[in-house]
């Protein structure tokens, strides 16, 4: 058996030493949310003790946390779903025909603060009664998932090469025709990319609901922020219910790793 | 008809989502401009009147105004800054192959996925002077106790470390990407030539990485600027006026104050900033070609 050499031994050790103040949070994070209030405010801090699930009993049965999961769910995938509906086609006819103007309109919905819709969005929703509809929440996600859709894909078309669009129009293709039978077929990677991103800033969006959302359409980020607001905090509880909002948005970019970090690179790196 | 459609088609590709902007984003930021100069408030009995510039008068001689500005410059320059040296510092020092190097990238994406409001709240509790983890590490290092988010003079710096601990993988990401895609050619050359690791890292590696790691401070920036979820949920912009910002700040003002009027002037200050800056790199970035 070979033995490692010493250089490697530290650079391990080193990696670890810098991967660990990233990891070491969303380690208590889970642990806190196992420990009764008495272990969570004893110092110095317990690091073996009998877990519990009585935090994640009161998140689910007494607040009601399936209903929460199922909201953001709702307007997480529906917000993404209506922004690559809007999104792709924007995308395409941007990268291939040099849309300028759009080009600019998308880039300045990136830069735009999100606090700067809130006094107009709050006032139009309400006029129209539409406030603490899942309308209004999925509109609003949008603003934010289609504009990084279409900036994520005007680079990925820009990437694609384009003879078989163009042999497709040699034999009578008609614009829609190519889009949807020979470009949409070729990107599968680029809508992965655009759509995970889409769904995780939808899914940890918390101005927007804070506005337009009340008891209905309450999504996760909401649900966890009133736990705080009660007299004395429970922290099991809270760190339950933070457990129960990161999981989800953990396992997905475990998923899609490499897309994620694609999309959240991009711009920053040619080629 | 048919064949104007056919020929115009390429229009109607973008339509919708054009629209859609135009109504989700044009408008309202085009109804801020026009309440911002008006007196609506709660207390004016929902009725707007227009006053002109009188809100952007008062505003501009509203000390919390400053304050607010002043807060979001050293929050956003102090954790961009560190989370720079350290990001750059994180991608040089993993730059080779090792067994292990996706999930350890992985592991750097996770601060930056997790939902910020949740992440807030757990680091409220790791601040707690008594209990929390941080006052406990102080001991346990010899040094004194720390108020934290309680006290004026920590806040800010509290509230920058958890947008460092959310934020430093992504220009670590983005420097470590653009170290992948750098040409070999220079760094061999500068080693036949005998150059010693340090001076290999300050001219090759440092200049021909500096446009990736000026775009990476600059998408950085815009969302430091912009932070909004942490600071809400950890102070709500307190201690006194200790961490209001001017998201903050202007978030008071219409949903707190319900002084729709003064809120908007404070936006449109606020967005003045923000894409002034933004059009300023933009037209940088273009003169660079980076």
């Amino acid at each position: 058996m070979k033995m490692p050499k010493l250089s490697t031994i530290l650079f391990y050790l080193f990696a670890l030493l810098v991967i660990l103040p990233f990891l070491f949070p969303l380690v208590w994070i889970a642990l806190t949310s196992i420990k009764t209030q008495v272990q969570i405010v004893a110092v110095p801090p317990v690091w073996i003790f009998e877990p519990t699930l009585e935090n994640y009993r009161r998140v689910f049965v007494e607040q009601e946390f399936g209903r929460f999961l199922l909201n953001s769910t709702i307007i997480a995938v529906g917000s993404t779903v209506f922004s690559l509906i809007l999104g792709l086609p924007a995308a395409y006819t941007i990268s291939r025909y040099r849309q300028q103007a759009l080009g600019v309109l998308i880039l300045l919905a990136r830069l735009m603060p999100g606090i700067s819709y809130l006094i107009p969005w709050f006032i139009l929703f309400s006029k129209l009664q539409m406030v603490d509809t899942y309308t209004a929440m999925i509109a609003s996600h949008m603003l934010v998932g289609m504009p990084l859709i279409v900036w994520i894909m005007v680079n990925y078309f820009d990437g694609l090469p384009r003879e078989l669009e163009e042999a497709a129009q040699v034999d009578g293709c008609t614009l829609q025709q190519t889009f949807l039978k020979v470009v949409l077929p070729l990107s599968g990677p680029g809508i992965i990319t655009a759509s995970t991103l889409s769904f995780l800033f939808s899914w940890n969006n918390f101005m927007f609901a804070l506005v337009l959302s009340a008891d209905r359409t309450k999504p996760l980020p909401i649900a966890i922020y009133s736990f705080v607001s009660y007299a004395e905090v429970s922290w099991g509880s809270v760190m339950a219910a933070a457990v129960v909002i990161i999981a989800p948005a953990i396992i997905l970019t475990m998923f899609f790793q490499r897309y994620v970090i694609k999309g959240l690179t991009m711009g920053a790196v040619k080629g | 008809m048919k064949e104007y459609i056919e020929n115009n088609v390429r229009w109607l590709f973008p339509l919708p989502a054009a629209l859609f902007i135009v109504a989700m984003m044009v408008f309202p930021v085009l109804y801020t401009f026009w309440v911002s100069l008006t007196d609506w408030s709660l207390a004016s009995g929902g009725e707007a009147h227009f006053v002109g510039l009188k809100n952007f008068e008062v505003l501009f001689g509203e000390p919390r105004f400053y304050n607010a500005l002043k807060l979001t410059v050293y929050f956003t320059v102090l954790a961009v800054a560190v989370e720079t040296v350290l990001g750059v510092g994180i991608a040089l020092l993993l730059n080779r192959e090792f067994r292990g190097k996706d999930t350890l990238k992985t592991i750097l994406l996770l601060p930056m996925v997790a939902t910020p409001v949740a992440i807030g709240l757990a680091w409220t509790l790791f601040y707690e002077p008594t209990v929390g983890l941080a006052n406990y590490t102080m001991k346990l290092l010899g040094l004194p106790a720390s108020k934290w988010l309680a006290d004026q003079a920590t806040v800010i710096p509290s509230l920058a470390l958890v947008d460092i601990w959310e934020w430093t993988p992504m220009i670590a990401l983005i420097v470590m990407a653009g170290l992948a895609s750098l040409p070999s050619e220079p760094f061999e050359a500068a080693r036949v030539d005998g150059a010693t690791p340090l001076q290999i890292f300050r001219h090759v590696t440092l200049p021909l990485l500096a446009p990736t790691i000026l775009v990476a401070v600059v998408l950085r920036s815009i969302d430091a600027f912009k932070t909004f979820d942490i600071i809400y949920t950890m102070t709500g912009g307190g201690p006194g006026f200790g961490s209001e910002t001017m998201n903050i700040y202007a978030y008071t003002l219409g949903f707190q104050y319900f002084r729709f009027g003064a809120a908007s002037s404070a936006l449109v200050a606020l967005l003045a900033l923000v894409l002034g800056s933004s059009l300023v790199v933009l037209y940088f970035r273009r003169r660079w070609e980076v």
